[in-house]
């Protein structure tokens, strides 16, 4: 007789949900990757052990929220700022452990001189960039990192690059500044990516505490919404279009 | 008492310098002092000056229409501050560059060639405490045991090995000073 | 023995805000107000008090970096001019829409644009009005000597966590550049985490397992839930109102005439009111301390007694029109004032007084 009451024991428990993510639903939609960047970060603190001591910055757009999802403290930046914020919270409490949440709209657009800066300065901080290559917040507008040819709601025809320039690739950029110590660019759509994101995250945040300087972490995801592509579909397109242009790997370990 | 002062030069003569230890000499002989400067595009040289008001009360305003004292080291301040001297005022001035000396009537006038004096003691750094030197025989608003204190207050502690030259500069600026004419 | 120094407004700042026990500057230079963070860079208080100094890549940074320590209980603090605190308003909405308490000081050009470095009292409407967007308030206090620029500064850090709201030292060229004596007060240490955590419960120092996380936002997408924190917020720009008006006055017992002036036109001023009462005019000055709250009822209280009011700033009249308002129309009220960078003589007033308000 399979009681399930008999299955369910300490000794059989092989994964359970980590207790710094919390029971609200998740404002994201259906086949977005933040979901699963706030759970491996979830993890990353609760197995290093540093729920207590670490304070997140959320930014603007799809993640403005971020701070409903995680069990730490957290303060919300205006749009582009989160850097700056980090930068005073890592300088005011150096024992802590801090992170900022960003899309390419917040880090690589409007928030660009502050995420420069504090990479240049090398702020003890490790910044977690979203790049979906699209403002998603608010329906879809061109982003920094929008590719060539691709539409969205502000280039309806495509971004055209004679008019509104190269998509940024901001990791390689903050990759030369000699604040940074590690600048990796992973992915979350395959389980294999989902651990080597992890193994990254992890990374940034023991860099941290050996004071090694900025840690950036850059997740090229999805935005089935905005992309209007079904999740699937979105993972597909996006390995076909993005990876090129934004190839995955560490561009810079120290 | 109250000594309402404008100091009006050139950049680079220490005209706020010397705004500075004037009012520091104030402050260690117990008054109430106020130091404003015209700091403008004046600071990457131009003209310069500083408003130095010393007095036994309260001070009110430290922008001011008219001086007791004006204290004019070059022809442009000669030109702007001369008509704003309180009638029965003092004017000191130094003939270096003057080409319109200055004419009122109804004021004391007073000329202390510093420049020169600076010249001949081979120490031009020390010309704004020669012109200081010769405010001071004319207004001994403060004493000078107050003014060397404020020369150690106002000047960093690498330079004060510089102070005994500018205590002589003082004196010798005393004795320099000449009166013009006298109002009538 | 107390300790008399001279020492320019802009240093006075920096210097008091060190033995406040203050935990971080994060500045822009601007000129007349770069002797601040000067200062406090030549005093390296990090190796002293711990205090943090940190310059900036730009004001929209200084305002941000005060923001992430205010969240998190610290005693922070900017300051800047006129340019640089237009570019500080986005971070000033947020903080106050965040209940952030932190000390902004601007040290007030000529504008507008780019302007003039001379010293000028026109930022009082982006003041006291706004300047960034919603309905919120910034606490503002108005020195007129460099002794109150280094009192202000705790006084300033007192109200802000009090009522949890960022404060402004409006303050101008004169007062930052002109040097007067000070008397500092003594070294207070800065406060601890444990105090932080046991009298400021909100700040973001890290999740404790006996409380649920903090989180410091101004975004609330429910209207409804929008509009409460609102009616909050409102609720507390009325108790600011009620306790925490500051007003001088001098000379008003016997005026027939009063001047309304602030910072450094009420010390010019005051020179004024000395030249018009030797010529018998009998006139006196009321000086808002807090331009908000504004003394608003000791205005109306002087209204019912003098003939007429002229409100003194170097602006083309702000000010002017918050003493109207408070008088609601029971006495006629003037402004004089030189603006874009000049600064009116105590003469000049006197002629104001007399054409605006006696002659007319």
């Amino acid at each position: 007789m399979s009681d399930i009451n008999t299955i369910i024991k300490p000794e059989n428990l092989i994964y359970k949900r980590t207790d710094v993510l919390s029971d609200n639903d998740l404002s994201y939609c259906p086949g977005c990757g933040h979901g699963t960047v706030h759970k491996l970060i979830a993890e990353v603190i609760e197995e290093m052990g540093i729920q207590d001591t670490t304070i997140g910055i959320a930014p603007v757009g799809c993640s403005v929220l971020a701070y409903n999802y995680l069990e730490i403290d957290w303060q919300q930046a205006a749009h582009g700022r989160a850097p700056a914020l980090a930068t005073a919270v890592k300088r005011l409490m150096p024992e802590k452990n801090v992170f900022s949440y960003q899309g390419d709209g917040d880090l690589a657009a409007i928030g660009t001189a502050e995420t420069i800066h504090a990479c240049n300065r090398g702020e003890n901080i490790v910044m977690i960039f979203i790049n979906n290559g699209i403002y998603g917040m608010t329906g879809g507008q061109m982003a920094p990192t929008t590719l060539p040819g691709m539409a969205a709601s502000t280039c309806p025809h495509g971004r055209d690059v004679s008019h509104d320039g190269e998509p940024i690739k901001i990791s390689e950029i903050l990759a030369q500044l000699p604040g940074t110590c590690y600048v990796t660019r992973q992915s979350v759509h395959t389980a294999a990516n989902v651990r080597k994101s992890k193994k990254a995250l992890r990374k940034a945040f023991e860099n941290q505490q050996a004071n090694k300087g900025t840690s950036l972490v850059e997740i090229v995801s999805n935005c089935n919404s905005g992309w209007k592509m079904t999740p699937i579909k979105s993972n597909e397109w996006m390995e076909e279009n993005m990876f090129p242009y934004y190839p995955l790997g560490d561009i810079k370990n120290q | 008492m109250k000594e309402e002062i404008i100091i009006a030069g050139f950049g680079g003569q220490g005209v706020l310098s010397m705004g500075k230890i004037l009012a520091y000499s104030g402050v260690m002989q117990d008054m109430e002092v106020s130091w404003m400067p015209a700091y403008g595009p004046e600071m990457r040289g131009g003209t310069a000056n500083v408003t130095v008001i010393l007095s036994d009360e309260r001070i009110s305003s430290p922008i001011l229409h008219e001086y007791d004292t004006a204290i004019i080291l070059n022809q442009q301040s000669m030109d702007k501050f001369e008509k704003d001297v309180k009638p029965g005022g003092t004017l000191i001035y130094d003939g270096n560059g003057i080409t319109r000396h200055p004419e009122r009537t109804d004021i004391n006038i007073y000329r202390v060639d510093a420049t020169a004096e600076a010249a001949r003691m081979h120490a031009v750094k020390t010309f704004n405490m020669i012109v200081l030197g010769g405010y001071l025989q004319v207004k001994p608003v403060v004493e000078m045991e107050n003014v060397v204190a404020g020369l150690k207050k106002s000047l960093p502690e690498r330079h004060h090995h510089l102070i005994p030259m500018n205590e002589k500069a003082i004196t010798r600026g005393g004795e320099v000073i000449k009166e013009v004419s006298m109002v009538k | 023995m107390r300790e008399l120094k001279l020492m320019k407004g802009n240093e006075a700042i920096a210097e008091a805000a060190i033995r406040a026990g203050v935990d971080g500057y994060f500045g822009y230079p601007i000129t007349p107000q770069s002797e601040v963070m000067e200062t406090l860079m030549a005093e390296k208080p990090w190796e002293t008090t711990g205090m943090v100094v940190l310059q900036a890549e730009s004001e929209t940074a200084s305002i941000n970096m005060v923001y992430g320590g205010a969240g998190c209980g610290k005693r922070v603090m900017t300051s800047s001019s006129s340019p640089g605190v237009s570019l500080m308003q986005e971070g000033l909405t947020y903080l106050a829409g965040a209940e952030l308490p932190c000390v902004v000081v601007n040290v007030v050009r000529g504008g507008p644009g780019l302007g003039t470095i001379q010293p000028a009292q026109s930022d009082y409407f982006q003041t006291v009005k706004g300047g960034g967007h919603g309905d919120y308030k910034l606490i503002t206090l108005a020195p007129a000597s460099v002794q109150e620029m280094a009192d202000f500064v705790e006084l300033s850090f007192d109200l802000a966590f009090k009522y949890r709201n960022p404060v402004m030292i409006l303050s101008d060229g004169v007062i930052g550049q002109m040097m007067e004596k000070v008397e500092l007060n003594e070294q207070k240490p800065r406060w601890t985490e444990d105090y932080i955590n046991e009298n400021y419960p909100w700040a973001t120092t890290g999740k404790k397992a006996n409380r649920a996380k903090n989180i410091i936002t101004s975004v609330q997408l429910e209207a409804s839930v929008q509009e409460e924190f609102n009616h909050k917020l409102q609720a507390k720009y009325r108790s600011v109102e009620e306790n925490e008006v500051r007003f001088e006055e001098v000379m008003c017992d016997d005026a027939e005439y009063l001047i309304v002036a602030y910072g450094s036109s009420a010390r010019i001023c005051q020179k004024s009111i000395e030249i018009a009462r030797a010529k018998g005019i009998k006139v006196g000055m009321l000086r808002p301390i807090t331009l908000y709250p504004f003394p608003t009822e000791q205005l109306m209280k002087r209204a019912k007694q003098v003939k007429g009011m002229l409100s003194v700033e170097m602006s083309a009249g702000q000010m002017v029109e918050d003493v109207k308002l408070a008088v609601e129309c029971s006495v006629p009220v003037e402004h004089f004032g030189r603006f874009g960078g000049s600064v009116h003589s105590p003469g000049e007033v006197v002629e104001a007084l007399e054409q605006k308000l006696i002659g007319g």
